[in-house]
């Protein structure tokens, strides 16, 4: 079979499975977005932009089962002032949710709007849309056609307090689509925790438009099933003097492919993707990222860091364009990983491609062992070598911690990642 | 205190000898110094006996009162009252310096057999230490060693030293990336913890610190070796003919 008819096969199977949500404001959003996928086809292993990652698991017909993670601790997040919506197998749970509101900010979710007008019309799907040049991500736009649920944001001003998904796995077999759209109008602000593995197998995008002067900060944390899979797209478009903060936390799970595509299009906007993972055995984890500058004196961040072992993978595909006109741009991309043992691998692809003549760009891209000397220093001083590794891990990994910009939930991230190697460490 | 015996170390990988029969005894209370020229084994026999890796003893016995030190882990070493006071210290990144005190405090009295240190009472205590040798809040607060000054990082080794009270310090060349300020202050925060209980091993390349941290013994390594011991007097004639009289004087 040839590649094209084996990723149409893949594709045609996995949409019989299918069904298109009907009616409302999004009904042409989901058409169009149907119809990019079958013209795109599903990715095989056969793309460029998946050489690293095997796609399989993610396109195939029928999720991978997963079981079930059951452990003891404390929800994440559960001592912050927040408001919850907590989804289950990708079912919204109204009783275990808060109230829906908060002064400033309209919150709704996506299976209940049926109405043929609403202001999320504007942002559904077009953003996703916009993101698919010059790369496709084809499992974003099957997302938008196919999206049972998600959240639905508007922000007029400051949120008084952080909104957390809490996104629940609860059924060994769920097969998930969400879809979120978040909207902060000019000088908003709004800090987003998301908690949770979701599903056997999620598959999510996020929509962020950030107008002019408006802060968006978002936290999540991937939930710690070992089995589960994902494929999460985010993309978000910057306006003038705006900022976008976003950082993820991984642990565990089979296959976790994160995607975020950023456009940077008013001057002076600032943006920071990062993320944090330890992974350990049965893990691969992708990081792909593709910032655009279209405006001038913007900065962005991206500083990512993964701590592999017992054969564990980690994948970076980062890229930095910048677009002529784009003057004074400022882009940083580091990508690391301390790899526990030789059986791990680090697999990464750093890009930059620029077209203006006045910009600051650097990226640079590591793996290393445990520094020997620092475990000696800290062995010296009575600490253990298991306690010692872990103190370093945690060094290792702080650089991606320390952008979140709240210490509150920056401690709590990295408190959780500590009991966490504490854990394992037994 | 620390007794070493007809100690011989070569390097790991390679077949390099560095420590030839080394011989040296510190009762308790006393303060030795070990000086000697470059590539004599000075760091070397420090790094061995507080365990670091890459070195291969290939003959010869260290104790430390009871305890045989080449066949234990360093942390081990360092809960039986042993102390690198590091050269180079390290800087570690995003860990705190009051995490990492506090951690290798605990850790060490949980491998003694001895209550661990509550927050409250470890803050009392190393903010009293800090003041003495004039470390401040934001020096503790920070992550270790990061973004100190040498005289910083001096000092920071001698607050860990204060807070584990070990029982043989050694100090490799603690002097070095000093000024003269720096050192008085590395010096009376050594000679505050002087005591019975506890020896010292100053390796340095200079006679300035001795004139700060007074020993009762001075010997001159070289080529793996220790060669002569005498008083405080060895220092200085060292300091007005170099090494090579000494040298000449036991070939």
């Amino acid at each position: 079979m040839s590649a094209v008819a084996e990723t149409m096969n893949v594709t045609d199977e996995r949409l019989a499975g299918l069904t298109l949500p009907a009616g409302g404001w999004s009904d042409v959003a989901r058409k169009d977005a149907l119809s990019r996928v079958q013209m795109m086809g599903l990715p095989s292993r056969r793309d460029e932009y998946w050489k690293y990652t095997r796609p399989d698991t993610l396109t195939q017909a029928v999720a991978v089962p997963a079981a079930l993670f059951h452990n003891d601790e404390a929800a994440l997040f559960d001592d912050v002032e927040r408001l919850k919506i907590v989804f289950v197998d990708g079912v919204f749970d109204a009783d275990a949710s808060d109230d829906l509101s908060l002064e400033g900010v309209s919150i709704e979710h996506l299976a209940t709007v049926d109405a043929d007008i609403h202001w999320a019309r504007d942002i559904y799907g077009v953003l996703e849309t916009n993101g698919q040049k010059p790369v496709e991500r084809p499992l974003a736009a099957l997302n938008t056609a196919f999206a049972t649920d998600g959240v639905l944001i508007h922000v007029t001003g400051a949120a008084s307090r952080p909104i957390n998904m809490i996104y629940l796995h609860n059924s060994e077999t769920s097969d998930v689509m969400l879809h979120n759209v978040i909207k902060l109008d000019a000088g908003a602000s709004l800090t987003v925790l998301e908690t949770g593995p979701a599903a056997a197998r999620l598959n999510m995008v996020t929509e962020v438009e950030v107008a002019d002067t408006a802060a968006f900060h978002h936290i999540r944390a991937q939930g710690r099933d070992h089995e589960r899979r994902a494929a999460t797209h985010i993309f978000a478009r910057l306006g003038t003097e705006s900022v976008f903060k976003s950082f993820t936390l991984t642990a565990n799970g089979v296959m976790t492919r994160n995607e975020c595509v950023l456009e940077l299009t008013g001057d002076d906007a600032k943006a920071t993707v990062g993320g944090a993972c330890v992974g350990d055995g049965d893990f691969h984890h992708d990081d792909t990222v593709f910032i655009t500058h279209d405006a001038e004196n913007c900065e962005s961040r991206q500083v990512f860091k993964k701590v592999l072992r017992n054969g564990a993978t980690g994948v970076f595909q980062g890229k930095i364009l910048v677009k002529a006109g784009a003057q004074k741009t400022d882009g940083y991309q580091i990508s690391q990983s301390l790899l526990l043992d030789g059986d791990s691998q680090f697999l990464a692809k750093p890009e930059l491609e620029i077209y203006a003549d006045d910009v600051i760009c650097s990226h640079g891209s590591t793996s290393g062992a445990i520094d020997e000397t620092a475990l000696f220093y800290l062995q010296s001083r009575g600490i253990s070598k298991a306690v010692a590794t872990d103190l370093l891990t945690l060094s290792f990994l702080a650089e991606a911690v320390d952008e979140i910009e709240d210490e509150t939930l920056r401690e709590q991230i990295n408190e959780r990642m500590a009991s966490w190697l504490e854990r394992r460490r037994g | 205190m620390l007794k070493i015996e007809n100690l011989h170390v070569k390097l790991e990988d390679e077949e390099k000898q560095i420590l030839k029969g080394v011989n040296l005894e510190v009762g308790a209370g006393q303060v030795h110094a070990i000086m000697g020229p470059n590539g004599s084994g000075k760091s070397t026999l420090s790094y061995v006996l507080s365990g670091r890796e890459g070195y291969e003893v290939t003959d010869g016995e260290a104790h430390l009162g009871d305890v045989d030190l080449l066949d234990i882990e360093p942390e081990e070493r360092a809960a039986a009252g042993l102390f690198l006071a590091f050269q180079y210290p390290v800087e570690i990144p995003g860990v705190g310096n009051m995490t990492f005190l506090r951690t290798a405090v605990n850790a060490q009295r949980k491998a003694r057999g001895e209550e661990e240190m509550s927050a409250a009472e470890f803050l009392k205590v190393v903010r009293a230490k800090a003041k003495t040798l004039k470390i401040d809040a934001d020096m503790l607060k920070r992550p270790v060693n990061v973004g100190f000054s040498g005289g910083e990082k001096k000092r920071n080794e001698i607050l860990q030293m204060a807070m584990l009270e070990p029982k043989m310090c050694i100090l490799d060349e603690t002097d070095s990336g000093l000024d003269v300020d720096a050192m008085k202050l590395v010096s009376e925060g050594v000679n505050a913890l002087r005591s019975e209980g506890r020896s010292f091993l100053v390796i340095t390349h200079y006679q300035r610190l001795l004139d700060h941290i007074k020993p009762d013994v001075v010997h001159i390594m070289a080529n793996g070796r220790i060669i002569k011991s005498g008083g405080p007097e060895l220092a200085l004639e060292v300091e007005q003919n170099g090494y090579a009289d000494i040298l000449a004087e036991v070939s």
